[in-house]
């Protein structure tokens, strides 16, 4: 580290925020409900995404229960196997992972690690949370109207989606694109003060490379979605349009049901064109803010700074950009022109070379780090190990050649939940583990975490390491039953029944982590304020859990980028962000 | 979808200017130190709410054009009958013109402290911006009367799809504009309106240019710039 010579540091203020900019809560509503606090909000987020992510956890058992055990529970029938899929699909990816990275983690971590006092614009902010909540109970309401929630598939693909035949296609199907318009509105209202907080709102010296890169990851993902958004939400509204006024946006000429329909001309694909268009980065604003948070859990429970901290933004930087003009790979089968198909596969397989330095500095500042296998940490290594079986057999799937056989089978359904299911999970739970204390101020339970962290991990790969084989065998995804059918051996079958009992297992082992949740919410160890011994800003709160406004009276000022971690020379293994300089200090200590 | 593909190269450039900005190649771990000690680090001089504004302009433009992108691809099919575009649609022009003028007007006399101006100025604008909007209805209701359904052709179901996305955020303005004008009404220092006055002109301005884009999409005008567009990614 390189000594700056120092002087004058006491003739600059601290940043102050006027009183009047702060919003002050009056009564027991507004502080906890009708909150205009982005800490409040961040909690209410998380938690409606985890029960929504419950329901559709426990419609990931039910199809378990029958691919592995198939004409044994009468209570599912095929129709139900579709709209448990369609649910389950959709919940995991937009309103659970989405959801709670954005608005949960978002909504928390950006205003305490750039030193603000809150969001932006509080009250948008709030609106954003409550749009949300009604966007997830139109979602939840499809389960009781008449003809039960869509069964399009998550990719609500037309003709069939709209057409009779399929479930859900009286109600389910409205109130479907209804709940994505809603969620879309939402979070657009939220994703502004997620943009301009980071852009507006850092406090002093918090230089844009000073930032965490969870913020980074945070910030770029949800540029990235308010821009790929819209994609979906014209897709929803022409759908809707199709569906309700009979229009033929989408829709061609087609006999339903013995007769000719009155649609004409529309054009499926360019539906498909649409949804992939929001459907390629939004795995990248699910895996982005993962990329951000896991870089800061391994720096600080390895006791070492990020490797490549530099490449690490551009590699953040290069990927959103480059996860806008890969969307097409996705239809490879779809009877797009074939030749676009190369183009799709080479932007594709680019996409890997920033990922891959990622994964290489992950792996680089663990090398000879002070590795702490605590709870947060296990899990960011769970993650990089998923990760990179998902990448890799990406790379299989980027390849025109190959996806076409391989598309529709089982492999697409390990590839992507190795990569954008599990790995992100992985983040989510190892940063639920590592913030719950600066969040409620008493630590989760140690040895719960630990059985909570092998089981999922162990239990994850069990399940999705062999459902790639089934892919390669040929097993069809989106099949209620696979029957009598020659090329699948009967040791598939067996495997299938495995998974299902591993599947159950892990869904078991969630079960804990919610007991020490609320557990440790009352039990748990005191935490203090910095029980890491972390770097970033949000570790530095006079109060823990922070108070309203986050700091005391002033704002803290940065010195140092947030990883100065193990400096030689330093007396503790980390220094806090806003921490004054050495020379200061020598200065000071020489002054008193 | 070349359409959106450009507006994103063209946001990706501005993004690309602004980061080249902000010391991107700056090597954190070497710089020790306070505010001041390294250029390029600081929040924009702009206001929150104006940032806010452009942020949300983008996303709304993003969704504009990808509309236009879907008009595009769903043009080429050959059911498509381009359907006559009623004059109204002339008049309408005009207002929303006067309606986004009106509102520069207000905003250059709140630089002058002039409230009687401003006033005037916010209440011809949402007034014509009303007007604009029954115009737009009543276009919808002739269309109608004369059997252009919404249904019974693409280029109809686009009319009336991208006249209602437009009325709807100009909707969304009028209530930002509704705000304003009643703040500036209850006697509201003219100095801390000028923000607001700002930020409603500068959308008024956008939702202007939108509609000229789409009226030129509709009646036809722009059709061969849009079939080059398609040629650039066959």
């Amino acid at each position: 580290m390189v000594d700056i010579p120092y002087e004058g540091i006491a003739g600059i203020p601290p940043a102050e925020v006027p009183e009047v900019e702060l919003y002050h809560p009056r009564s027991w509503w507004t502080r906890y409900v009708f909150s205009q606090d982005a800490k409040v909000i961040a909690i209410q987020y998380s938690l409606t995404a985890s029960a929504i992510g419950l329901v559709a956890l426990v419609l990931s058992w039910l199809m378990r229960l029958q691919l592995g055990f198939p004409g044994t529970f009468s209570f599912i029938d095929a129709n139900q196997y579709l709209q448990f899929i369609t649910m389950h699909g959709m919940i995991m990816v937009i309103y659970l992972l989405t959801a709670l990275f954005l608005g949960g983690f978002g909504n928390y971590l950006i205003p305490l690690m750039v030193g603000a006092r809150d969001m932006v614009f509080p009250y948008v902010n709030m609106l954003s949370y409550w749009v949300y909540l009604l966007a997830v109970l139109v979602l939840a309401s499809t389960f009781f109207v008449p003809g039960g929630p869509t069964g399009a598939g998550w990719t609500l693909y037309p003709p069939q989606a709209i057409l009779s035949g399929t479930p859900g296609q009286d109600w389910g199907i409205i109130l479907m694109m209804s709940s994505l318009i809603l969620f879309i509105i939402g979070f657009t209202m939220g994703g502004l003060n997620y943009v301009v907080t980071v852009l507006q709102a850092r406090t002093r010296g918090m230089t844009l490379m000073r930032l965490p890169l969870t913020v980074w990851g945070i910030f770029t993902a949800t540029v990235m979605a308010l821009l790929a958004f819209p994609a979906l939400f014209v897709a929803s509204v022409m759908l809707l349009l199709d569906r309700l006024l009979g229009t033929s946006f989408f829709m061609p000429s087609l006999v339903e049901m013995g007769q000719l329909s009155k649609y004409g001309g529309g054009s499926p694909l360019l539906f498909q064109h649409l949804f992939w268009f929001f459907g390629h980065p939004e795995v990248y604003i699910v895996a982005l803010p993962a990329f951000g948070i896991v870089s800061d859990l391994i720096s600080t429970h390895a006791r070492k700074n990020i490797f490549g901290y530099r490449m690490m933004v551009w590699a953040i930087v290069g990927i959103g950009a480059l996860s806008f003009v890969v969307w097409a790979h996705h239809m490879y089968v779809s009877g797009m022109f074939p030749q676009f198909g190369y183009f799709f596969a080479t932007t594709t397989l680019i996409i890997a070379i920033p990922t891959a330095i990622k994964v290489y500095n992950w792996v680089l500042t663990l090398w000879r780090g002070d590795i702490h296998l605590r709870v947060p940490m296990l899990f960011a290594l769970g993650f990089i190990i998923t990760f990179v079986n998902g990448g890799l057999t990406g790379l299989f799937l980027g390849n025109v050649v190959v996806d076409v056989p391989l598309s529709d089978t089982m492999f697409v359904v390990a590839h992507f939940h190795m990569v954008m299911g599990v790995a992100p999970i992985m983040v989510v739970l190892g940063a639920i583990y590592h913030w719950y204390p600066k969040v409620t101020g008493r630590m989760l339970n140690d040895v719960l975490g630990k059985f909570h962290f092998w089981v999922t991990f162990l239990g994850a790969y069990l399940i999705f390491f062999p459902m790639h084989y089934l892919g390669l065998l040929g097993v069809p995804r989106r099949y209620f039953e696979l029957g009598d059918t020659a090329f699948i051996p009967s040791s598939a079958h067996s495997l299938n029944a495995f998974i299902s009992v591993v599947a159950l297992t892990v869904g078991f082992s969630q079960m804990v982590f919610l007991f020490n949740l609320a557990w440790s919410l009352f039990k748990g160890e005191a935490s203090g304020g910095n029980p890491w011994r972390a770097t970033t800003l949000e570790w530095q709160t006079p109060e823990t859990p922070p108070g309203h406004g986050n700091w005391g009276k002033e704002l803290p000022i940065v010195y140092r980028w947030a990883y100065d971690y193990s400096v030689p020379g330093a007396a503790e293994d980390f220094i806090p962000q806003n921490q004054p300089p050495r020379a200061t200090q020598l200065v000071q200590g020489a002054a008193s | 979808m070349s359409a959106i593909i450009l507006f994103l190269a063209a946001l990706a450039v501005i993004a690309g200017w602004w980061l080249s900005q902000q010391r991107l190649t700056a090597k954190p771990w070497l710089e020790e130190g306070s505010v001041g000690d390294f250029p390029g680090g600081d929040s924009m001089t702009w206001p929150a709410a104006k940032v806010g504004l452009g942020v949300f302009l983008a996303v709304a433009s993003a969704l504009f054009v990808l509309f236009i992108s879907a008009y595009s691809m769903r043009m080429s099919v050959v059911d498509w009958r381009p359907l006559p575009v009623p004059r109204l649609l002339w008049v309408n022009t005009g207002v929303l013109v006067l309606s986004s003028v009106a509102l520069q007007w207000s905003y250059v006399a709140a630089g002058r402290q002039d409230t009687e101006s401003v006033k005037i100025g916010l209440l011809a604008g949402g007034a014509s911006a009303v007007i604009f909007l029954a115009g737009q209805l009543l276009a919808w209701q002739r269309l109608g009367a004369a059997g252009y359904l919404v249904a019974s052709n693409p280029a109809n179901s686009f009319f009336y799809l991208l006249t209602a996305v437009h009325g709807l955020h100009l909707t969304g303005g009028l209530v930002a504009l509704g705000r304003t004008s009643a703040k500036v009404w209850r006697g509201a220092e003219i100095a801390d309106m000028r923000l607001s006055v700002e930020l409603c002109t500068i959308y008024w301005h956008f939702l202007l240019l939108v509609w000229l884009v789409l009226l030129g999409l509709l009646t036809g005008w722009t059709d061969d710039f849009v079939n080059i567009c398609r040629q650039l990614l066959s």
